[in-house]
């Protein structure tokens, strides 16, 4: 695991910042897109350590923050109609329109946290008499693996699994976020583990057409200032290029394996992002030859439908429009142990990364 | 100890009634494990003579698995109480040890708990001197469930109190941190990871002692950063004494396989339980001597100075990361909850 010392080497993360610093003449606003990401600027200090003229603006791409809350909703009807729910652990605690899905398993809900939906398979397996059901959020990274459960669940004959998608895309939400008229921002640091996936072909229509500086970045200190310092070179150079940071990782195509389960099982389809509302050919959707395996169709749960918490301005941070602590009840009402939102819930969470790890120090 | 003699394989309701089954039980494990002159007395309680101040404290010990990498629910359950009467500066002598068992336990498996309790108990040199052993129904426990009551003599030259702690006295660690809990991780159910980290139980008590015996009063605290981990303990430090911790995140001795793994599964390692570690804060004209004895101790090989006290942000745990950027080290909120990617 050498990642985990050369990507957090001191000297050569600082004179990096130094060239930062140096070809910095005015503000910029750059987005990192991924949640992972922002979470690694806080939690490695970086914000503070750029200069001021460099504003990062933290983009939308944490998964549990954008699922819609009526899907919580859907998880927590089926846990209370005796099925066992799996989830992706940062997902139980996101509060749905009544109770989160960590309080639907106090009163007797079977929901198993688990870190692949493979497992949820076997759990069906092992429990033919129940209906077993994986909550499959997330973005083109999690996707492959959801899509692979499905695919198992059919090859091994498994009739009692299905799961409960809301699959989102990074492209459209830039493009709707770029197409905000309140948008400020300048250049993107693309999401690293999305582009592993996916490649990275999608993204030259977007600098084109938005004449923007895109960078597809890692996730380690080094990573990001790096990928930083070449999205504010190609800003202050007049520039708008897609520049590949995290070439370590992601090839121009992506993994083509991993595409084409993805492609057997899920179209693209609208989408409803939390905070943001529909988004056209935002997300995947189960294919027709797939239904069955389609939770929201075998439980009839598909018209669950609750507003959102409109003291809630998670809409406005997953946008960049505001900062967490621009926000009302930022650390006062809302905090992780009571959150309103789901960005105070999940680590990757704007609101739960400037709680947790930097902006509650300015009190 | 030989299976075969004891006359049956699996514990059910009737070894927790009060009668011969019960008797049957005990006679054939727990007082032939653990005989000493108090407890064989076989009385309700012990009477034990101690002279001078004594820290008493108590702890239940409920982990799934009860067999992990490392050790077992019955040695963690004497240090776990062992190293909290050590951290209040005090000798540990004599422990209580009360067993909640599922019906369906193995023998087998409670034979190899009850000799890891006296193993564990040997080595910290306390006496088991009363206990209880009852029997729930299946469903109603997980296996074993264990408490125990620890009671030592303070040191004489021990002044352990927050109140003692200002700014400039320095944070050292005994070792490396975060092995308990990923230890536990990587044998639950549904992870599906291998690696040979170990968990890191062990008893304190003997270092706990020799620091008091050459540093006396210049010891300001001792504690254990069990559950919550190293960053939660920190925190509640800094709101007890209003001022502020500072760390350096690359002085904190962390194992490079225990590090993979948090990073694999998006765990941070400052809220991964510990259960072989302490945190010292001393005044900061002995830190060295503090870290030379430590290093020289086999309970503290891989001891550093990981940070000190200072007045500026009271309340709360600033961290200098490995890049020289500070974050805030804030109280871990419920359970630590893996990332989805």
């Amino acid at each position: 695991m050498k990642y985990l010392s050369e990507y957090r080497n001191l000297e050569a993360t600082k004179r990096i910042l130094d060239e930062i610093h140096k070809i910095t003449t005015r503000e910029w606003h750059i987005m990192e897109i991924c949640g992972g990401q922002t979470h690694s600027l806080v939690k490695n200090g970086i914000l503070e350590l750029l200069p001021e003229k460099v504003r990062m603006i933290h983009g939308p791409g944490c998964p549990v923050c954008v699922t819609p809350l009526n899907l919580i909703d859907k998880a927590i009807e089926l846990l209370e109609q005796g099925v066992i729910v799996c989830s992706f652990g940062d997902m139980i605690r996101v509060p749905g329109s009544k109770k989160s899905l960590l309080e639907a398993k106090a009163k007797g809900g079977d929901l198993r946290i688990l870190y692949s939906p493979i497992e949820a398979v076997s759990i069906a397996k092992q429990n033919p008499t129940k209906e077993v059901v994986f909550f499959a959020v997330g973005f083109e990274t999690t996707a492959p693996a959801n899509a692979l459960s499905v695919l198992h669940a059919e090859k091994e004959g498994i009739l009692n699994y299905s799961i409960l998608a809301s699959h989102v895309l990074v492209p459209p939400a830039m493009e709707a976020i770029l197409d905000d008229k309140f948008c400020s921002i300048e250049a993107f640091l693309a999401a690293g583990h999305v582009c592993a996936i996916m490649g990275i072909q999608e993204y030259y229509p977007l600098v084109e057409k938005y004449k923007i500086p895109i960078v597809v970045t890692g996730f380690e200190p080094l990573d990001l200032v790096q990928g930083i310092y070449m999205a504010v070179k190609q800003l202050e150079e007049g520039n708008h290029q897609l520049e590949n940071q995290y070439a370590r990782v992601v090839k121009e195509h992506g993994n083509t394996s991993a595409i084409n389960v993805i492609q057997k099982v899920f179209k693209i389809g609208n989408r409803e992002w939390r905070g943001i509302g529909e988004i056209p050919n935002s997300g995947y959707v189960i294919k027709t030859e797939y239904q069955k395996y389609d939770a929201e169709l075998k439980f009839k749960i598909n018209n669950i439908k609750v507003p959102e918490n409109d003291k809630c301005v998670a809409g406005e941070i997953l946008r960049g429009i505001k900062k967490p602590h621009q926000c009302n009840q930022f650390a006062k009402t809302c905090k992780p142990s009571n959150p309103l939102g789901a960005p105070m819930v999940s680590s990757e969470g704007a609101c739960a990364a400037y709680y947790h790890f930097s902006d509650n120090l300015i009190e | 100890m030989d299976i075969e003699n004891i006359g049956f394989e699996t514990i059910n309701l009737g070894h927790g009634s009060g009668g011969e089954l019960t008797r049957n039980l005990l006679d054939k494990i727990i007082f032939k494990t653990f005989s000493n002159p108090y407890l064989d007395q076989k009385h309700d309680g012990s009477i034990v003579k101690i002279e001078g101040e004594i820290a008493i404290s108590t702890d239940s010990f409920v982990i799934t698995p009860i067999f992990f990498k490392g050790g077992n629910i019955g040695e963690l359950a004497v240090h776990g109480t062992v190293n909290d009467v050590a951290m209040c500066g005090a000798i540990p002598k004599y422990l209580s040890l009360a067993f909640i068992v599922e019906e369906g336990l193995k023998v087998s498996e409670f034979i190899q708990i009850v000799q890891s309790v006296k193993k564990a108990a040997d080595e910290s040199g306390v006496l088991i001197i009363t206990g209880d052993t009852k029997v729930v129904e299946r469903g109603k426990g997980d296996k074993i469930f264990i408490n125990t009551t620890g009671f030592g003599l303070v040191h004489p030259k021990a002044n352990i109190s927050v109140d003692t702690i200002k700014e400039g006295d320095k944070i050292l660690v005994n070792g490396y941190i975060a092995q308990h809990g990923m230890a536990i991780m990587s044998e639950r159910e549904g992870l599906n990871f291998e690696s040979t980290i170990e968990s890191d139980t062990t008893n304190l008590n003997f270092i706990v002692t020799e620091l008091l015996d050459k540093f006396g009063d210049k010891i300001k605290l001792f504690r254990d950063p069990t559950r919550g981990g190293l960053g939660t303990v920190l925190h509640e430090i800094a709101n007890d004494i209003s001022k502020g911790v500072f760390l350096k995140e690359k002085n904190i001795p962390l194992e490079k396989q225990v590090s993979a793994a948090c990073e694999m599964l998006g765990l941070d390692p400052m809220y991964v339980a510990n259960e072989g570690v302490f945190l010292v804060i001393v005044d900061s004209s002995i830190e060295l001597e503090v870290l030379a004895l430590m290093k020289n101790h086999k309970k503290g090989k891989n001891a550093a100075i990981i940070g000190e006290i200072t007045s500026e942000h009271p309340n709360k745990v600033v961290m200098q990361s490995s890049i020289g950027g500070k974050r805030i080290v804030s109280p871990l909120v419920g359970e630590q909850l893996p990332r989805i990617c």
